[in-house]
Parts: C-alpha cells; sequence; structure tokens
C-alpha cells in the first residue's frame, strides 16, 4: 500500500448560490493513475483550479506530499512538482514547440533572473527539451510555431510541457478533449507508457480513455465524491450507474 | 529576411547613422544633424518602452515620467553647480529607476485598463509636481546651465554629442536584443503570450514584469539625460502625457516587439513631424489620420514590413 501524494479534505467552493465544490475529500496514492469523472455541472473544473491553485477554496485544505499548500499559489504549487494540462489548448502560440518545452524546462532549472545569454543556447534547456519532444512524439516538429501545429500535436506539446518540471503529480484535465479517435489512441498508449512512473490525476470525458488508464476513479455529481473505487468496482456500484454512467448506457 | 539580410541591413542603417554628420556640413545643412540627434535619443527611449510593452506586453501610458526624470536630475544638478556628467547621468539613470520601481510595484498589480490609467495618473503626477517647483522654472522651465561634462568629451562639439548618441543607441539596442532572448526575457514574453501556462509552469509574472519596468525607466532615464543636453533646456512638458503618447506611437508604428522597430518608428514619426510642421501649421491633422490608417494596415509595424519573417 502505497502513501498518499495528495490528500484533499473537505474541499468547499461557491459561486454566488452554487456550491461548485460541497465539501469534497480524496486522497491520491503516490504512482496511481486517479481519474475524475462527472457529468458537465459537476464541478470537475473548480476542483482542478483549487488542486492547481488558481481558485482558493472557501474552506478546507489540500496536502500535497505531506504539505499544506492551500495557500499557495499556482507558480508556487508548480515548482513544488505540482504540473497541469489544461483542458483548452494552452500553449504558446508564438513559440516554436521546443521553445515552449525548453520554458518550461527553464522554471526548474535555475534562476530565470539571468539577462545577457541567449537562452536557446543553453544545452542545459536545449537538450532536456529536445528529449521530452521525442518522448511525446514530436521531434520532427521542433522548430515549428506552436501555432502551426496540429491540435493533437499541441496537447502532446501540454504534456510534454508538463513532464518538464519532473513533476511529482501531474493533473490532466480532458487530455484527449478534441481529438479524433485515431489521436486519442495514440495519446491514451503515450499516457499508459507514463503509469507507474508517474502519479497522474486524470480528469476526462472520454470512458475508453478513463477506463483503460485508471488504477482508481473517483465520481464527482453536484460537487460531491459519491464514489471511489477501481473501474471495476464503479462500473459496479449502483449508485454510479445511476447517477452517471446510466445515463450513458441508455444513450 | 533571413539572418544575414538583417545583419547587412543593420550593417547599412548603422553607416547610414554615422555618416550623417559629415553629410550635414557637405551639404550645408547642419539641421540634420540636430534632427538626427534628437530623433535617435528619442529612438533609445521608444526602445525601453518596447521592452515592456512590445515584448512584457505592459501597455504603459506614463513612459514620458522617466525621460522628465532624467533630464530633472540633470537639469537641477547642473542649477546647483554639479557638471560632472557621470554623477549626473548615474542620478538620472538611478532616479528614475526607483521611481520605475515605486510606480511598478503598484500598477502591474493591476492590467489591461487599469494599468493604463494608473501609469498615466502617476507621471500625471509628476508632470504637475515639475510645474510646480518654482525654484526649477515652474512650467516655464529654465535653461541649463550647463552641458554634462565628461573627461575627454565635449558635448557642445557637436558631433562629439552626435556620436556619443549613436553610441548610447547602439549600446542599448544590442544589450536589448540579449536581454529579450535571454531566460529573463523568455519570461517575460512568456507572460505576455500566454499567463495562465506561465503560472502552471511555475513562474510568477510580477518579480520578472516589475524588474523589466525598472529596467525600461532606468534606460528611459539615460534618454532623458540625453535630451536635455540636446535641448539644453529643462521643461516638465518632458512628462506631459501627449510625450508618453508620442513614444507609445513610436513603439507601435515601428513594430511591437522587434528590436529595430522602435528606431523606425522614431525616424518615421519625427521626420513626418518634421515634414508637416514646415509645410503647414495644421500638421496635426494630417498626421493623425496617417497614424491610424498605419496602424490598421501595417498590424506588425514598419519593422513588420521591413523584416518579415523568414518563413
Amino acid at each position: 500500500m502505497s502513501r498518499n501524494i495528495l490528500e484533499v479534505r473537505g474541499l468547499t467552493k461557491t459561486f454566488g448560490a452554487l456550491l461548485a465544490s460541497d465539501g469534497i475529500s480524496l486522497e491520491v496514492r503516490e504512482g496511481e493513475t486517479h481519474a475524475i469523472i462527472g457529468p458537465n455541472g459537476a464541478g470537475k473544473t473548480t476542483l482542478i483550479g483549487q488542486l492547481a491553485g488558481e481558485v482558493r477554496p472557501d474552506r478546507g485544505e489540500v496536502r500535497f506530499a505531506g504539505e499544506d499548500i492551500t495557500a499557495l499559489s499556482a507558480p508556487a504549487r508548480a515548482r513544488k512538482g505540482l504540473a497541469r494540462s489544461f483542458q483548452i489548448t494552452s500553449v504558446y502560440a508564438d513559440f516554436s514547440a521546443l521553445e515552449n518545452v525548453m520554458l518550461a524546462v527553464q522554471a526548474h532549472a535555475g534562476s530565470s533572473f539571468r539577462f545577457f545569454r541567449p537562452a536557446r543556447e543553453e544545452g542545459a534547456l536545449r537538450s532536456p527539451a529536445r528529449d521530452l519532444l521525442d518522448e511525446v512524439g514530436l521531434g520532427a516538429r521542433a522548430d515549428t510555431l506552436a501555432a502551426n501545429l496540429a491540435h493533437g500535436e499541441q496537447r502532446a506539446l501540454e504534456i510534454a510541457m508538463a513532464l518538464a518540471g519532473r513533476p511529482r503529480l501531474m493533473l490532466l484535465d480532458e487530455p484527449v478533449a478534441g481529438m479524433g479517435a485515431e489521436e486519442t489512441q495514440r495519446m491514451i498508449a503515450f499516457l499508459s507508457t507514463l503509469k507507474g512512473g508517474k502519479t497522474i490525476i486524470l480528469v476526462e470525458h472520454d470512458m475508453d480513455a478513463v477506463f483503460s488508464l485508471a488504477d482508481r476513479i473517483s465520481v464527482l455529481v453536484y460537487g460531491r465524491i459519491i464514489a471511489t473505487g477501481t473501474p471495476q468496482e464503479i462500473r459496479a456500484n449502483p449508485e454510479v450507474r445511476r447517477a452517471y454512467l446510466g445515463e450513458e448506457v441508455e444513450a | 529576411m533571413s539572418p544575414r539580410n538583417r545583419a547587412i541591413a543593420l550593417a547599412l542603417g548603422l553607416l547610414l547613422l554615422a555618416a550623417v554628420p559629415p553629410l550635414a556640413v557637405l551639404f550645408n545643412q547642419p539641421f540634420y544633424l540636430d534632427l538626427v540627434r534628437r530623433i535617435m535619443i528619442f529612438a533609445i527611449a521608444a526602445a525601453s518602452l518596447n521592452l515592456i510593452l512590445g515584448y512584457g506586453g505592459m501597455i504603459s501610458f506614463g513612459h514620458a515620467a522617466y525621460l522628465g526624470i532624467g533630464g530633472y536630475a540633470v537639469g537641477v544638478l547642473a542649477h546647483y553647480g554639479v557638471h560632472d556628467g557621470v554623477v549626473q547621468w548615474g542620478l538620472a539613470i538611478g532616479a528614475s529607476a526607483l521611481v520605475a520601481l515605486a510606480i511598478g510595484a503598484v500598477s502591474i498589480r493591476t492590467s489591461g485598463v487599469y494599468f493604463i490609467m494608473i501609469t498615466l495618473a502617476f507621471t500625471q503626477m509628476l508632470y504637475y509636481l515639475g510645474i510646480s517647483i518654482q525654484e526649477f522654472g515652474g512650467d516655464d522651465g529654465m535653461r541649463l546651465a550647463a552641458k554634462s561634462r565628461f573627461p575627454g568629451i565635449d558635448l557642445n562639439e557637436g558631433n562629439t554629442f552626435y556620436y556619443l548618441v549613436l553610441a548610447v543607441l547602439v549600446l542599448v539596442l544590442f544589450l536589448g536584443q540579449r536581454l529579450v532572448n535571454s531566460r529573463f526575457g523568455m519570461v517575460i514574453r512568456a507572460a505576455k503570450s500566454n499567463e495562465a501556462r506561465t503560472r502552471a509552469i511555475g513562474f510568477s509574472a510580477y518579480p520578472y514584469r516589475l524588474a523589466a519596468f525598472v529596467i525600461a525607466g532606468g534606460v528611459c532615464g539615460l534618454a532623458g539625460a540625453l535630451l536635455v543636453n540636446h535641448t539644453a533646456y529643462l521643461t516638465p512638458e518632458f512628462m506631459n502625457w501627449t510625450r508618453s503618447g508620442e513614444l507609445m506611437f513610436m513603439v507601435i508604428l515601428g513594430g511591437m516587439g522587434s528590436v529595430a522597430g522602435p528606431v523606425l518608428g522614431a525616424f518615421a514619426l519625427l521626420v513626418l513631424e518634421d515634414l508637416l510642421s514646415g509645410w503647414t501649421q495644421h500638421w496635426q491633422i494630417i498626421l493623425g489620420p496617417l497614424l491610424v490608417l498605419s496602424v490598421l494596415f501595417f498590424r506588425r509595424g514598419l519593422a513588420g514590413v521591413f523584416f518579415r519573417k523568414h518563413e
């Protein structure tokens, strides 16, 4: 039984009358791929925001690697090894693919208050960035502007950027959103190569991705986690079927 | 434009600037020495604004403040009999950087329209401060008692001063080029391009933006020290908000986020201003629409026209 890298206790967030997070408690074990699923409007985005540090919870705490990080900003959490990708592709459109990843490497490679030497000439940024691009299958696209990459390539670039800091926990917000079937399969195959080595929180609508990648699944409905368990347990859980999966089966 | 052609264009431009003093003598047009020197001083100021506006995405509508502080640093010291250029220019840079630190610390916490308004408001405060100090001539300003003195360099000698300004311009552009491609430069460009992503990879933009703001302030303070030596007259008009607007126009017209842009912008704006004002006293009626058209049709500025990105 491995220890928990992330522990969330009683996380509560309201927007006006809307209770977006209703006392969420969640434990993510070191090395597991933990999927969070739920119907639209369940509060997944708000939860991700609170885990990443962009949304401040009203109550509750987030502990990462044993440390209370509830009050830490998003950049501070990133530097501690909590990396994320975005639901809507978020890369530097006017930088090349390589520059995108180099910048992410730079964030974890010493001071950036260096004013004279061109960053692109730094081997210590360049070679890890090249390796990461190779790893996600973008090696041949290193010098292409991110804006000119295909959608699937941009999503892969995001993963490479998230990997750049050797994160202890990756927060992947719908990594296969908007992808074609073939691209989705390729991304699932790639993410499964990370399994075991990386701890991943996977927020995803695509059930193929969820059931082929997740070690455990938490189901979020109306801001509450109604069940956590292995994919088999979740499939069999009557409450989950009623609240969520049932809709899909009927559809 | 390939790097090779870019280098050739740069060398040609430099050669042209270096050739202005002998050509001015040859054609007996000393006025052009004066004009180009003034343009280069504004190019330095515009280049400093380009760092935060073009590369950092911070729309500062108060950059003339540092021209003023640089000018006052030199003028006030000269007023009290301190003529040493190193002290004067050192104070011009230091005081401008310090004021930029104070203004930046407050304004960079805001963004968008608020940032524009706050930077404008601070500069207006300094402008009215300048107007209200009678000791330094109030809104009339005062003559610069004497030009800054450097060992072995006489600024009263027109050509010497010209080449000094050219050297400062080249140095500022060179250091600027290094800066925007350094680690630091990559972070401020990244924060402009996509702030959410920049936070997510672990950079809080604030300290980097503030540092860029301070550097830009210091460099513009140096331009102010040059400007007051050029005009030999100190006036709060250095800090007028229209001056801030002109600097913004130079950057936008020349092409934001390009090192050569502000130089082209300064030349275009000031030469146009000079030509049109020699033609009619209502020159602003012509200049205004021209600027609007140029912004509409040259989105990437003059630098975008001359230095098209190599595909």
